[in-house]
C-alpha cells in the first residue's frame, strides 16, 4: 500500500484548483487521479465562450479555462497526475482502489479532496412517458458526441428542459446542419441564461414553448415525434391543446446532481435530496480529512466560482494535514 | 423606435433599452457597464458573434480540434463560415492559442485553437 500526504480524485476544473492550492499551501506529497486520459473535464466539451470572466477578467472557452490551469499544473514536478484512473471504492480510513491500465491499485492518503464533478438527470428522473427508442440523449451526451467524437447524433432535435446546457446544443446543432423543432420547458421562463436564449435560439429562430411538457416520446426503433401541450400553473395539462412535432432526437436537458457514490462507500452522510455531503462549512464533510469541492460539493453556476471554492478546498486540507504532525 | 435587447457580453444579462435612429442606435438604457452600449450599437448596426465549432484533425491524439474567432464576426456570416470550418483538416500538433487560419473568410479575423492536441500517440 502506497502512503500519501493528499490525493485528489477528479481533474477537472475542481481538482486541478485544489491540487495547485495545496502545493501552493506547503503540500508536496500530492496524488491527482482522473479517469479520463486527459485533464480538464467536462471544460474540454463546451467549446463555448462564457467562462473566465469573473477569475481571468477574460471571456474564455471552456478548454482555453482548463489550459491555463493544465500548464500549471504540469510545471509542478511534486504533484503526480494519474490519468485512466478509475477510483472504484473507497474506505472510512481514506484507502482508495482504483484501476488503471496494468492493474489494481491502492492508496491511503492522509487527507483527501473529491472533486468528481456531477452528472445529469436523466430522462427517468424527470418522468417523461412513451416508448424506449434510440435517439433520447441527455443534452451533455449530445455535446461530448459533437465536439469531442466528432459524430451528429441526429438531424431533427427537439430539446426538453431550457437549461444553459440544451440551449447551447440548440446552437450547436444547427450550425451542424441539424434542425432544432423546439425547446419544451414546463416553466414560464428560462432555466437557462438570458444571454444564451438570445445568442442559441433567437440567432436562429428556434421556436421556445414555455409552460409547454412533452406528454410522450414515440418511436418504436429511433424517436418518430413527440407529442407536446400547454400547461395551467398547476402544470397539468390543458386539454385540447396537444400536438405533435416529428423528430429523430430528443434532447434531455434538466439539470445536474453531484456525484458522491465514493464518498457514501465511506461513510459520508450524504443529503439523499440534493446528493451533496451535509455540511457545516463549504467544502467539509462529516468526515474529518475527507473534503469536497467543485460540483461534487453542490452544482455551480459558474466555473469562476469552482475554482476559488476549491482552493479553498485546497487549503483547507493543507491545514487539515498539517495539523496531524 | 425604440427596441428591447439582452446584453450578451457577460452572464449579467442586463435588459438595454435602445432608441433607434435611421439605422443607428442613438440612445442607450439599462447597461450596468459600457460594454452593453458597445454591443447595443453593434446589435442595431451590425449584429457579430464569436463562433467557437471544431476542426478534424489527422493523424493527431484528438479527432477534433476546438476552435474559436479571435474576434466577433458578422451574424450572417456564421453559416458561411462553418461551411468552411468542415473544409479545414489540422495535421500539426499544435496549443491553445495557436492561430490555425488567417484572415478567415477574408475578414480580416484568425480562427484560434482552444485546446492543445499533440502526436497520436
Ligand atoms: S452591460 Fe455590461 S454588465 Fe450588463 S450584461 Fe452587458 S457586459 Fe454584462
Amino acid at each position: 500500500m502506497i502512503k500519501r500526504d493528499l490525493v485528489i480524485v477528479g481533474g477537472g476544473p475542481a481538482g486541478l484548483a485544489a491540487a495547485i492550492s495545496a502545493y501552493e499551501n506547503g503540500i508536496k506529497d500530492i496524488l491527482l487521479l482522473e479517469r479520463d486520459q486527459y485533464l480538464g473535464g467536462l471544460l474540454n466539451q463546451c467549446i463555448h465562450t462564457g467562462f473566465g470572466i469573473e477569475y481571468f477578467k477574460e471571456v474564455l472557452t471552456g478548454p482555453e479555462y482548463a489550459d491555463r490551469f493544465i500548464r500549471k499544473i504540469k510545471n509542478i514536478t511534486s504533484i503526480e497526475i494519474s490519468l485512466r484512473s478509475f477510483v472504484v471504492r473507497l474506505e472510512k480510513d481514506k484507502t482508495l482502489t482504483y484501476l488503471k491500465p496494468g492493474g489494481l491499485f491502492t492508496v491511503r492518503p492522509r487527507a483527501l479532496i473529491m472533486a468528481t464533478g456531477c452528472r445529469e438527470k436523466t430522462r427517468e428522473m424527470v418522468h417523461i412517458p412513451g416508448t424506449r427508442p434510440a435517439g433520447i440523449f441527455s443534452a451533455g451526451l449530445a455535446q461530448k458526441l459533437i465536439n469531442i467524437e466528432g459524430l451528429l447524433p441526429g438531424k431533427e432535435v427537439v430539446i426538453i428542459g431550457s437549461g444553459d446546457i440544451g440551449l447551447i446544443m440548440a446552437r450547436r446543432f444547427t450550425l451542424e446542419g441539424a434542425e432544432v423543432k423546439g425547446i419544451i420547458e414546463i416553466q414560464p421562463t428560462t432555466r437557462g441564461l438570458l444571454r444564451n436564449v438570445v445568442q442559441c435560439v433567437e440567432d436562429f429562430g428556434i421556436p421556445i414553448y414555455f409552460n409547454h411538457k412533452v406528454l410522450r416520446i414515440h418511436g418504436s426503433d429511433r424517436v418518430e415525434k413527440v407529442s407536446v401541450a400547454k400547461v395551467d400553473e398547476k402544470m397539468n395539462e390543458i386539454a385540447g391543446t396537444e400536438f405533435d412535432i416529428e423528430c429523430d432526437t430528443v434532447l434531455v436537458s434538466v439539470g445536474l446532481i453531484p456525484e458522491n457514490e465514493l464518498i457514501e462507500m465511506a461513510g459520508v452522510i450524504i443529503d439523499k435530496r440534493t446528493n451533496s455531503p451535509v455540511s457545516t462549512e463549504v467544502n467539509k464533510t462529516s468526515v474529518p480529512g475527507i473534503f469536497v469541492c467543485g460540483n461534487s460539493y453542490k452544482v455551480y453556476d459558474y466555473v469562476d466560482s469552482v475554482t476559488v471554492d476549491s482552493q479553498l478546498a485546497g487549503k483547507m486540507a493543507a491545514e487539515y494535514i498539517k495539523g496531524l504532525d | 423606435m425604440n427596441k428591447s435587447l439582452v446584453c450578451i457580453e457577460c452572464p449579467k444579462g442586463c435588459v438595454l433599452s435602445v432608441d433607434i435612429e435611421s439605422s443607428k442606435a442613438k440612445d442607450v438604457k439599462g447597461a450596468k457597464c459600457p460594454k452593453g452600449v458597445i454591443y447595443a450599437q453593434a446589435e442595431v448596426e451590425n449584429p457579430t458573434r464569436v463562433l467557437t465549432s471544431t476542426l478534424l484533425a489527422e493523424g493527431l491524439e484528438l479527432r477534433l480540434v476546438p476552435v474559436r474567432t479571435d474576434k466577433p464576426i458578422p451574424k450572417k456570416d456564421l453559416f458561411k463560415a462553418m461551411e468552411e470550418i468542415r473544409k479545414i483538416r489540422i495535421r500539426k500538433p499544435l496549443k491553445a492559442g495557436d492561430t490555425v487560419f488567417r484572415n478567415f473568410l477574408g475578414l480580416g479575423i484568425n480562427l484560434i485553437a482552444t485546446r492543445e492536441v499533440g502526436k497520436r500517440r
